[in-house]
């Protein structure tokens, strides 16, 4: 981990509130692992302070790529930014997915929902070099909030969708689908990002069927390096082992949902 | 070459930025981003004896130029800070301060006694100004009595000096910090954070869990510097000034208002190398006029 004063936007892709970002960062891109982070500075100046935690959303030797929907001030002037203007990035930072040796031939259940689809791009894209098998359940309120349908299926990959109105794909909560899914063909690991409420069903789905399961948690950070103990997350030692709150930063973002205390009262 | 060093009369430093408490974790979490060798020292994260939960989340908000926090002090207590932690703070090369906790005035005492017996460092902040631990930020500092009598019974057992940190969440800090002072206090660092609110006017619940948290960053700056300057004007004992320093111009105001030296928090966050490059700023600022001695500007603000 380190501070990038030297990255650099390539290039912009923008569907209403959603954003993608390719940046030019050779060494964050060559050091980043699927479900790692970085620490963004949104702005000059004391508004927005604080730097915003984003997913890596895909990394390669040339840089990374950042997905996000605008949710304030500091993502609104992340999303205004224009191609060729210098980014101050910290990264890459917490522990990600857990890529196991021995993933070829298993079949992994990836679910986003809305902008939790961000970290999930760079994992299948890693799960698939190491020849897991990989479908990507990828769920929105609209047809306008799942804009990234087109780049899985142009990457190769399995992705079904669902919305919450039945503008596009299966009709309903991406959990119902996913329900649906591990019904026909059981996988043998489920990785998920998105609304607390969702990855707290897709554990419970998880842990009726046996199959391990990682879950990507997200939280307002104030230095994502481990330092301030602002982001925690209930979360146990081991399963069904003591509580304590944990910082997401550093010892996540990613935990193993048998380790996961739902239910944390959230504004 | 500019003499960046201070003297606080119990302890000499290489120069006047120290990392503050809370905002630097152990020590040992900044290394990928600056070498701690660099800076004047550094402040522990606050430890009570035993190991401490914390509040529940959200504990953290961002406000205008501005953030509140309601960590609550979760961390490992003494027993482990010195077993795991200590020993590697020891070859850094800068000085080592520990903020000392407690839930009552044994606590304090406990928290020195035990960490006197080890080696690595170099004095006590003493908190007793932490404003999001009890409801409504009640805590020592609050009182003249409080204060004196804690600071008092810490003194009398402890090996080291004690800097003692004061709240600014009082009608009167100079009082407070006489108090301090008359007590045995070796320095006073000021201002700890701010007690604050923010509301979600949507679900209209407070943002914080914790409903109260301390404001901190350069929102409290203009206020921090104003009781640095009280303080520093009515104690002999050298001032720690900090609240919302994120340059060494800011850094340098608080010294010209008496601060002998500064701690640094909040602008950690923004940048982790925010402390070396104050450093950094402040040497550049002496050199462009000609400024041989740090210390010579210390308490020169000119009022006529």
């Amino acid at each position: 981990m380190f501070i990038d004063r030297n990255a650099r936007l390539r290039e912009t892709r923008s569907w209403g509130d959603y954003h993608c970002l390719g940046i030019d960062a050779p060494v964050l891109g060559r050091q980043a692992r699927p479900g790692q982070f970085v620490m963004v500075r949104t702005g000059e100046g004391a508004v927005p302070l604080l730097r915003r935690p984003l997913s890596i959303h895909d990394a390669g030797p040339g840089g990374i790529e950042l997905f996000f929907k605008v949710a304030g001030r500091g993502t609104a002037l992340l999303a205004g930014r224009r191609p060729g203007d210098p980014l101050d990035l910290v990264g890459p930072l917490g522990k990600g997915f857990t890529i196991a040796p021995g993933m070829s031939g298993k079949h992994v259940l990836c679910v986003g929902g809305g902008r939790g689809i961000a970290p999930l791009y760079f994992l299948a894209r890693v799960l698939a070099g190491a020849g897991s098998r990989v479908t990507v359940l990828y769920g929105g309120r609209t047809a306008a909030d799942i804009p990234l349908q087109d780049k899985f299926e142009r990457a190769g990959f399995e992705i079904l969708c669902s919305t919450d109105d039945g503008s596009r794909g299966f009709a309903g909560l991406v959990t119902a689908l996913a329900e649906r899914e591990i019904g026909r063909r059981k996988p043998d690991l489920i990785c998920a990002c998105g609304p607390d409420p969702m990855m707290e069903a897709l554990a419970a789905l998880a842990r009726g069927l046996g199959v391990p399961a990682e879950f990507s948690l997200e939280a307002v950070m104030g230095c994502g390096i481990g330092a301030c103990w602002g982001c925690v997350h209930r979360i146990r030692s081991e399963a069904g082992g003591g509580e304590a709150w944990v910082k997401i930063c550093e010892d996540g973002p990613v935990f193993a949902g048998v380790r996961i205390v739902w239910g944390d009262r959230t504004t | 070459m500019i003499d960046l060093s201070v003297d606080l009369g119990f302890l000499e430093l290489k120069n006047p930025v120290l990392a503050a408490s809370g905002t630097f974790g152990y020590g040992r979490e900044f290394e990928p981003f600056l070498d701690p060798g660099r800076l004047g020292g550094f402040v522990v994260k606050g430890l009570y004896y035993g190991p401490r939960e914390g509040n529940p989340p959200p504990r953290l908000v961002e406000t205008t130029g501005g953030l509140i926090n309601a960590i609550g002090l979760q961390g490992i207590g003494v027993e482990a800070f010195a077993a795991e932690v200590l020993p590697g703070l020891r070859g850094l090369g800068t000085a080592v301060l520990v903020n000392v906790c407690g839930a009552d005035d044994d606590e304090y005492v406990a928290v020195v006694e035990f960490l006197d017996a080890f080696d690595g460092i170099a004095a006590y902040e003493l908190n007793i100004s932490c404003p999001n631990v009890k409801q409504e930020g009640r805590c020592p500092a609050l009182s003249t009595g409080a204060t004196a009598r804690l600071v008092a019974r810490v003194k009398a057992v402890s090996k080291r000096p004690v800097v003692v940190k004061l709240s600014p969440n009082v009608t009167d800090i100079a009082a407070i910090a006489r108090a301090a002072e008359d007590a045995g206090a070796d320095g006073i660092a000021l201002v700890n954070t701010f007690l604050a609110m923010a509301v979600d006017l949507e679900t209209r619940r407070p943002k914080l869990a914790n409903v109260f948290g301390g404001l901190s960053g350069p929102a409290v700056k203009p206020i921090a510097l104003r009781m640095v300057y009280q303080v520093a004007s009515r104690v002999r004992v050298p001032v720690i000034g900090m609240g919302g320093i994120m340059t060494g111009s800011d850094a340098l105001e608080f010294m010209l208002a008496g601060a002998s030296a500064v701690e640094v928090g909040t602008a950690s966050f923004v940048d982790p190398d925010a402390a070396v490059r104050i450093v950094g700023e402040i040497e550049d600022w002496c050199g462009a006029r000609g400024i041989a001695r740090i210390r010579d500007i210390i308490g020169t603000l000119r009022i006529d």
